[in-house]
C-alpha cells in the first residue's frame, strides 16, 4: 500500500510520476502550431501522417510529455485535436507518454479530454476571467481526470512581480484546493518566464522574481508543481546563440535548484551547463540574479564579443565579400542583398561566353539554394520575396547584353499564367505566389486583376503556357473559378489549373472543380507548395503518377466530404424564424444619436490611424502564422517576423511623410426599425419616409434548446415598442494611391515593396474601420462615450455593438452593398466603386453596417435551405437563380 | 446496518462468481430466452443473458441466491451487456432502463432477505457495468487508425441510462468492470459523476480493469500503473482486475496495484485459463489455494470469481478470506 506523500502522476500507456526525487521533467513543445511553423503547415494541409512524426521525434528525443496545441483562426481546432490524438493513440511509442492538451478554447479542451485514455494535463487555465469561470473549468477538468497548467495571471493581469506571483498562486491553490476539490499534486504552475537584460528597470528581476517564486510555491502551497516555457527569458539575445544557449541552461540550472520541476525546453538551444565560459556565466548570473546594478550592460557588451563565435557575426559580414564569386552571388540572392550584386553580376558577366551563362550558372545555382531552403522550412516567404528581388536586379542588368546577343532562347523551367479571376480585385496572395515561382525559374504571365474568364483562355492559348494559376478572395469567385473550368473542357484546352485564395479550399475544388475536368486542378493556397506542385505537373517522369495520384486523392477526399456533409438538422424558415433572438425591447432606451444623417471624411490624417493597426493579418499575408506582438519573439518565424515588422514600419513612415494613400470614409446614422428579417431605414429629416430596405439572413441550422436561430435584424427594435431605434452604415478606404505605387515598384523589379505597400493598404482600411467605429460609438452616435478601450480590446471587440460587413459571416450576401451604395452614395461622395462580382475598388475598403444594441453580437449564419433562398429571392425582387448564385456557398448541399 | 466502508477495514468482502456459466447450467433454449412477452421480437434473442431477467427472473434469482449462501457478501446485477450499445445487437436499445432497473431489484430482493435472516452479514447488490461492445480510444479498422466506432460522448450517453436504472432499482455498489480500454471506464466515471452531482447520490464505485495477456497491459495497451492512474480521479471504494487471467497469473498485476494504489483492491480472476475448448477447468481447490496466496500476502480487500467459477468456487475462497484479515489502505486526504 502507498503510504508516501501525494505525487503528480500522469499516463499515456505507461506511467509518469513526478516524485521530488524527479530531476526535470522535460515537456516536448514542437507538435505546437503556433510554435512551429512546419507543424503548422502540415496541419493546415491536412498532412497527419507526417505530423505524428514530429511527435515520435519528439518521444525519441527524450519528451516525456508532450504539449499539443491547434490553436489556429484557420484549422478546426476541435477536429485536428481529436484526430491528432486519434492517430497518435495508435502508435504505442508515442502513446506511451501523456499528453498536454494546450489551449485558450475550452472546446478545444475538452475534445482533447474526450480521447485521452490516459491522465493529461491542461495547458492552461487562470483567474483571468474571474473566480467563478476558474472554478467551473477546474471542476471540469477534475471530471475527465487530468491535471492543470494555472497560468499566474488574474482579473488584473499578469504577475510580473514577486508579490504579484505569490498572491495569485497562492489564491488559485486556495480556491483549486478548497472550493473544485482539486488534488494539490494535480496543480502545475506556470508563474511566468519573462526576458531578461532588456534594458528596463522593471525587467532587472524578472529571472530572479520566477526562482524565488518557484521557491515560494513548493515551501508554501504542499505538493504543487512549477513548471514554465524558458526560451522566453534570453528574448533580448535573438540572433546570438551563444549567449542564449549559455542563459537558457543557466535558468534552468538555478530554477531547479529553486524547486521548477518541468518545463518547456528546446535541447537545440542549450548549453551544457559545465561548460559555459566562466566569464560568460558570471555576466549571465549577474543578470539572471540581478547581482549588479550594471549587470544587463556589461552582459550587452560581453555579447558583443561572444557574437562573434556564432555564426552571424559581423566579422563574418565583412568576410563574405572576400569569397569566391559564385559563393557571393549565391549569398547575395540567400541574403536578400542588393548592394554587391550588379557589381558581382558584372564580373560573372565578363567570364562567361554568353551573358545568358550567368542566369543559368550562377544566379539559378544561387536561387536553386534559396528554392531548397525554402522546401526545407529554413526561410520564410519575406526573405525568398527579397531574394527575387535581387535576381530581378540581376537579370534586368543582364538583358540589354543578351538582347545585343539577339539570342533570347532562355531556357525557363515552364510557363505559368496568373491571374486573379473576373469581378475580384485582390491580388497579395498571387502575387507572392508569382514571385515565388519565377524565383524557380518559372516564367510568369500576369494578367492582373480582374481578367475576364476568356482574356484567361485566350491568353493561355496564345503565349502556350503549360499551367494556369486562378486566384480571388471573394466567395463570388469561387463561382468565376468553375465557370473557367467548364470553358477550359469546353473548348477542349488541355492545361493543368492551379486554385488558390482565401475563400477556395481543397474541398470546394475537389467537390465543384475538379470533376467538371479532364485536366488536372490542384488546390494550392501555400506559396510554399506551389514549387513543388508545378514542378511536379512539368515533369516528364513524375507528371503521371502525380496527376493520377492528385486525381485520386481528390476523389476520395471528395467522396468523404459528400458523405460527411449533411448530418446537420435544418429548422424550416417559420421555424428558425419562430425561434428568433428576441432581446428585451420593453427596457431598453436606445440613445438616438447626436448627429443623424450622411459625413464625408476625405484626405483624413494617416497617422491617426497606425495605433489602430491590428498587425496578426499582416504576418499571415505573408503565410508568417501567429499572434502579434508574441510573433516577434517566436522560437522559429520570430527574427523573420521582426525584420518584416521593421520593414513594414519603414514604409509606414514614409508612405505617411510623402501621403502615398488617401484616406476616405462615407458614413450615416438613420432612424430605423426591423420589419421581420428586414430592417428599414427611414430618413433623418422625415422619420416617416423609408429610404432604404436591408434583407438579413436567418440562421436555420437547428440549435441546443435554448439557443436563438438569429438574423442581424434581431438585434434591431421592431416599429411595434413605440419608439425610435437607429442603424448606421460606412465605408471607408485607405486604397486610393495604391495602385499606382505598386506599379511603380513593379516596374523597379521590386516586388517585395510591392507587396509590402498592398498588405500596408489592407492592415490601414481595416484600422480606419476601427477608428471610425470607435468615433462613432464615442462622438458622432454617442452611446458609449464614456468607455476607453486600448488597442488589444479593440481587437478583441470588447466594445459595445457592432459593425457587420456584407459578405462575411453574419450577412454573405454581396448584394447588400448595392443597397448600401445608394443608400450612402458612396461613389459619388468617396469613389469608391462596386465590381461585377461585388468587390469594392480600390482594395483596401471596408464597408458594412453599424449596431448599437448592447448584445448585438457577431455570429456566422451558417448554411440557409432552399426555403429561405426562395423567400429572399422574392424579398430581393431578383429570379431564383440569381439568388443561388450569390448565396451559393451558403447553400444546404443535396 | 454497517457501511460498506467500515466493513473493509475490518475483513475481506467476497463477491460472487460467474453469471454466465451458471445460466449455461439452465440450458435455455431461444423460446425460453424470449419467453412470453418477446415472441414476436424480430431479432433471435438466445445468448441475450442479460434479458433473462425479464423472461427468467426465477433462474436470476436463484443464481444470487446460491452466491449469497456460499458466503458472497456482494453479487453483481445481470446487466453486464444492458447499455443501449450492448442491446443494439438485438434491437433491444428500449429496453435498458428496465433491464437494469429489474436486474437491481430482484437482486436486491434476494440481498435483502438473505440480511434479514443473518443480520450480522449484511449483503449487498453491485450494479454490473460492462465495457460495451465497443473500443473508444482503438479503431476497429486496421486502415484508418483515426477511426473510432464509438465516442466519449455515445458511452457517457449509454452508461447513463444503465446507471440511471441500477440505481433506481436500488443498487448498492457501481462496478465498472472488465474494463479493456480505460477510455469506456472514463466515460462510465463520467456518466456516474454527473447523475452523483446532479442527484446527491452517495452510492461507492468500483473500477474493475482487465490485463488481457502475459503483455500485462489491458487491450488499448496500458500497463498496471497507467491503467491505475487514469481511473483514480474520482474517489473509488476499490479498483482492481478480473477475467481474462487465472488467480495466479493475475499475482504480479495484482501485486504492482496494490502496492501503488491508495483504494481497496479487488480481485475476481477466472478459474484458470481456458482450455482448448473455451470451458474453465480449474476446481475450487485450486483456485482458493491461489487465492489463498493474495490473502496472505494481503494484496486484496474485495476477492471473488468471473469466467468458470461457481458456487462451490465462491464457497472455499469465502472460508479463506475469512481466515485472514483485510489489506490495509487509507484514503488519501484530499480526495473525498
Amino acid at each position: 500500500m502507498s503510504n508516501k506523500a501525494p505525487t503528480l502522476q500522469l499516463s499515456g500507456l505507461e506511467l509518469l510520476e513526478v516524485t521530488p526525487d524527479t530531476n526535470f521533467v522535460n515537456i516536448g513543445e514542437r507538435t505546437n502550431v503556433t510554435g512551429s511553423r512546419k507543424f503548422l503547415r502540415l496541419i493546415e494541409n491536412g498532412d497527419f501522417e507526417t505530423a505524428v512524426e514530429v511527435a515520435r521525434e519528439q518521444v525519441e528525443g527524450g519528451a516525456q510529455i508532450i504539449d499539443i496545441n491547434m490553436d489556429e483562426g484557420l484549422i478546426d481546432g476541435v477536429k485536428a485535436m481529436t484526430t491528432f490524438l486519434n492517430l497518435i493513440a495508435a502508435e504505442p511509442d508515442i502513446a506511451k507518454v501523456p499528453v498536454m492538451i494546450d489551449s485558450s478554447k475550452w472546446g478545444i479542451i475538452a475534445a482533447g479530454l474526450r480521447v485521452a485514455q490516459g491522465k493529461s494535463v491542461v495547458n492552461s487555465i487562470s483567474l483571468k476571467e474571474g473566480e467563478e469561470a476558474f472554478i467551473r473549468l477546474a471542476k471540469k477538468i477534475k471530471q475527465f481526470g487530468a491535471a492543470v497548467v494555472v497560468m499566474a495571471f488574474d482579473e488584473d493581469g499578469q504577475a510580473d512581480n514577486l508579490e504579484r506571483r505569490i498572491e495569485i498562486c497562492q489564491r488559485s491553490y486556495n480556491i483549486l484546493v478548497n472550493q473544485a476539490n482539486f488534488a494539490p499534486q494535480d496543480i502545475i504552475f506556470d508563474p511566468n518566464i519573462f526576458p531578461v537584460a532588456t534594458g528596463m528597470e522593471e525587467h532587472r528581476r524578472n529571472a530572479l522574481d520566477f526562482f524565488l517564486a518557484a521557491q515560494w510555491i513548493r515551501e508554501n502551497l504542499p505538493y504543487a508543481n512549477v513548471s514554465g516555457g524558458v526560451s522566453n527569458v534570453s528574448f533580448s539575445f535573438r540572433g546570438n546563440n551563444a549567449v542564449r544557449e549559455a542563459m537558457h541552461s543557466a535558468f534552468l540550472y538555478h530554477a531547479i535548484q529553486h524547486g521548477m520541476n518541468m518545463g518547456i525546453v528546446n535541447p537545440s538551444l542549450l548549453e551544457v551547463y559545465d561548460e559555459i565560459p566562466k566569464d560568460l556565466l558570471e555576466h549571465v548570473e549577474d543578470v539572471l540574479l540581478d547581482r549588479r546594478d550594471d549587470a544587463t550592460e556589461r552582459l550587452l557588451d560581453f555579447a558583443e564579443s561572444v557574437k562573434g563565435q556564432t555564426k552571424e557575426s559581423n566579422q563574418e559580414k565583412n568576410v563574405w565579400r572576400e569569397k569566391p564569386l559564385q559563393e557571393r552571388i549565391s549569398y547575395s540572392l540567400v541574403k536578400g542583398i542588393d548592394a554587391f550584386i550588379i557589381e558581382d553580376v558584372e564580373e560573372a558577366r565578363t567570364q562567361v561566353k554568353r551573358p545568358l551563362e550567368v542566369i543559368e550558372g550562377h544566379l539559378m545555382s544561387g536561387m536553386n539554394i534559396v528554392g531548397d531552403l525554402f522546401g526545407e522550412g529554413k526561410m520564410f516567404l519575406p526573405q525568398v520575396v527579397k531574394s527575387a528581388r535581387v535576381m530581378k536586379k540581376a537579370v534586368a542588368y543582364l538583358q540589354p547584353f543578351i538582347e545585343d546577343e539577339k539570342d533570347s532562347a532562355t531556357q525557363s523551367a515552364g510557363k505559368i499564367l496568373m491571374a486573379t479571376v473576373k469581378g475580384d480585385v485582390h491580388d497579395i496572395g498571387k502575387n507572392i505566389v508569382s514571385v515565388v515561382l519565377a524565383c524557380n525559374n518559372f516564367e510568369i504571365i500576369d494578367l492582373g486583376v480582374m481578367v475576364p474568364p476568356e482574356k484567361i483562355l485566350e491568353a493561355a492559348v496564345q503565349n502556350q503556357v503549360d499551367v494556369i494559376g486562378l486566384s480571388g478572395l471573394i466567395t463570388p469567385s469561387l463561382d468565376e473559378m468553375v465557370f473557367v473550368a467548364q470553358e477550359m473542357q469546353r473548348q477542349k484546352i488541355e492545361i493543368p489549373l492551379l486554385i488558390g485564395g482565401a475563400t477556395t479550399s481543397k474541398a470546394h475544388t475537389a467537390v465543384k472543380i475538379a470533376p467538371i475536368s479532364e485536366n488536372p486542378v490542384i488546390h494550392v493556397n501555400d506559396a510554399s507548395r506551389a514549387v513543388t506542385v508545378v514542378s511536379n505537373l512539368l515533369s516528364k517522369d513524375q507528371q503521371k503518377t502525380y496527376v493520377a495520384g492528385i486525381r485520386s486523392d481528390y476523389d476520395a477526399f471528395r467522396e468523404k466530404f459528400l458523405q460527411r456533409s449533411e448530418r446537420k438538422t435544418y429548422l424550416s424558415l417559420t421555424e428558425a424564424r419562430s425561434n428568433a433572438l428576441t432581446l428585451d425591447w420593453k427596457n431598453y432606451q436606445p440613445l438616438k444619436p447626436k448627429n443623424l444623417g450622411t459625413h464625408t471624411l476625405r484626405d483624413f490624417p494617416l497617422d491617426r490611424l497606425v495605433p489602430y493597426i491590428d498587425w496578426t493579418p499582416f504576418f499571415r499575408s505573408w503565410d508568417l502564422h501567429g499572434k502579434y506582438p508574441e510573433i516577434l519573439s517566436d522560437a522559429v518565424v520570430g527574427p523573420q517576423a521582426t525584420e518584416l515588422f521593421a520593414d513594414a514600419q519603414k514604409m509606414l513612415t514614409v508612405l505617411r511623410e510623402e501621403k502615398w494613400l488617401e484616406a476616405r470614409a462615407r458614413f450615416g446614422l438613420f432612424p430605423a426599425h426591423s420589419q421581420g428579417d428586414d430592417i428599414i431605414l427611414y430618413d433623418p429629416e422625415q422619420p416617416e419616409k423609408p429610404i432604404s430596405k436591408l434583407l438579413t439572413l436567418r440562421q436555420q441550422l437547428q440549435k441546443k434548446a435554448g439557443q436563438p436561430n438569429i438574423a442581424l435584424s434581431d438585434f434591431m427594435a421592431p416599429s411595434t415598442v413605440g419608439y425610435q431605434d437607429y442603424c448606421g452604415a460606412f465605408c471607408v478606404t485607405t486604397g486610393f494611391g495604391t495602385q499606382e505605387k505598386a506599379a511603380a515598384f513593379e516596374a523597379d523589379n521590386d516586388d517585395y515593396s510591392a507587396i509590402m505597400i498592398k498588405a500596408l493598404a489592407d492592415r490601414l482600411a481595416e484600422a480606419f474601420a476601427e477608428y471610425l467605429h470607435e468615433a462613432v460609438r464615442q462622438n458622432t452616435w454617442g452611446y458609449a462615450s464614456d468607455e476607453g478601450l486600448s488597442n488589444e480590446e479593440l481587437i478583441a471587440e470588447q466594445y459595445k455593438g457592432i459593425r457587420p460587413a456584407p459578405g462575411y459571416p453574419a450577412c454573405p450576401d454581396h448584394l447588400e452593398k448595392r443597397e448600401l451604395w445608394k443608400l450612402l452614395e458612396v461613389e459619388e461622395t468617396i469613389g469608391v466603386s462596386l465590381t461585377e462580382s461585388l468587390a469594392m475598388w480600390p482594395a483596401a475598403s471596408v464597408s458594412g453596417y453599424y449596431f448599437a444594441h448592447p448584445k448585438a453580437q457577431y455570429f456566422g449564419l451558417g448554411k440557409i435551405t432552399e426555403e429561405q433562398l426562395e423567400d429572399y429571392s422574392q424579398r430581393r425582387n431578383i429570379s431564383i437563380d440569381e439568388a443561388r448564385k450569390w448565396l451559393n456557398p451558403n447553400l444546404v448541399t443535396i | 446496518m454497517k457501511g460498506l466502508e467500515s466493513i473493509l477495514k475490518e475483513r475481506i468482502l467476497v463477491l460472487d462468481g460467474a453469471m454466465g456459466t451458471m445460466i449455461q447450467a439452465y440450458g435455455f433454449k431461444e423460446d425460453d430466452f424470449r419467453g412470453s412477452r418477446f415472441q414476436e421480437h424480430p431479432s433471435p434473442l438466445q445468448g441475450n443473458n442479460d434479458l433473462l431477467t425479464l423472461t427468467q427472473p426465477e433462474a436470476i434469482k436463484a443464481i444470487h441466491g446460491k452466491y449469497f449462501e456460499a458466503g458472497a457478501d456482494i453479487v453483481e446485477t445481470n446487466t453486464f451487456s444492458s447499455t443501449s450499445i450492448g442491446m443494439a445487437d438485438y434491437q433491444m436499445e428500449d429496453l435498458v432502463y428496465e433491464l437494469n432497473y429489474e436486474a437491481a431489484t430482484i437482486a436486491k430482493e434476494v440481498a435483502d432477505a438473505f440480511t434479514a435472516k443473518e443480520p450480522n452479514k449484511p449483503r449487498f447488490v453491485a450494479g454490473s457495468i460492462g465495457p460495451t461492445n465497443r473500443t473508444a480510444s482503438m479503431s476497429p479498422d486496421v486502415n484508418d487508425p483515426g477511426f473510432r466506432a464509438v465516442t466519449f460522448e455515445d458511452l457517457v450517453i449509454a452508461y447513463k441510462e444503465q446507471v440511471e436504472g441500477l440505481v433506481a432499482g436500488g443498487a448498492d455498489i457501481l462496478l465498472v468492470e472488465t474494463v479493456f480500454d480505460t477510455l469506456n471506464a472514463k466515460a462510465a466515471l463520467y456518466a456516474i459523476d454527473e447523475l452523483k452531482q446532479k442527484n446527491h447520490w452517495e452510492i461507492p464505485i468500483m473500477v474493475s480493469g482487465t490485463i488481457t495477456d502475459a503483455s500485462g497491459r489491458t487491450l488499448s495497451g496500458q500497463t498496471v500503473e497507467a491503467f491505475a492512474v487514469s481511473v483514480s480521479h474520482i474517489p473509488l471504494l476499490s479498483i482492481g482486475f478480473n477475467c481474462a487471467l487465472g488467480a495466479d497469473q493475475l499475482y504480479p498485476y495484482l501485486k504492482r496495484l496494490s502496492d501503488l494504489t491508495p483504494f481497496a483492491v479487488s480481485a475476481h480472476p477466472n478459474a484458470g485459463l481456458p482450455n482448448a475448448f473455451g470451458a474453465y477447468d480449474q476446481t475450487a481447490e485450486e483456485m482458493r489455494d491461489l487465492i489463498k496466496n493474495y490473502v496472505d500476502n494481503k494484496l486484496v480487500n474485495i476477492i471473488g470469481g468471473c469466467c468458470g467459477t461457481t458456487p462451490e468456487h465462491i464457497r472455499l475462497i469465502a472460508e479463506v478470506a475469512q481466515q485472514s484479515s483485510p489489506r490495509l489502505y487509507k484514503k488519501v486526504s484530499h480526495v473525498q
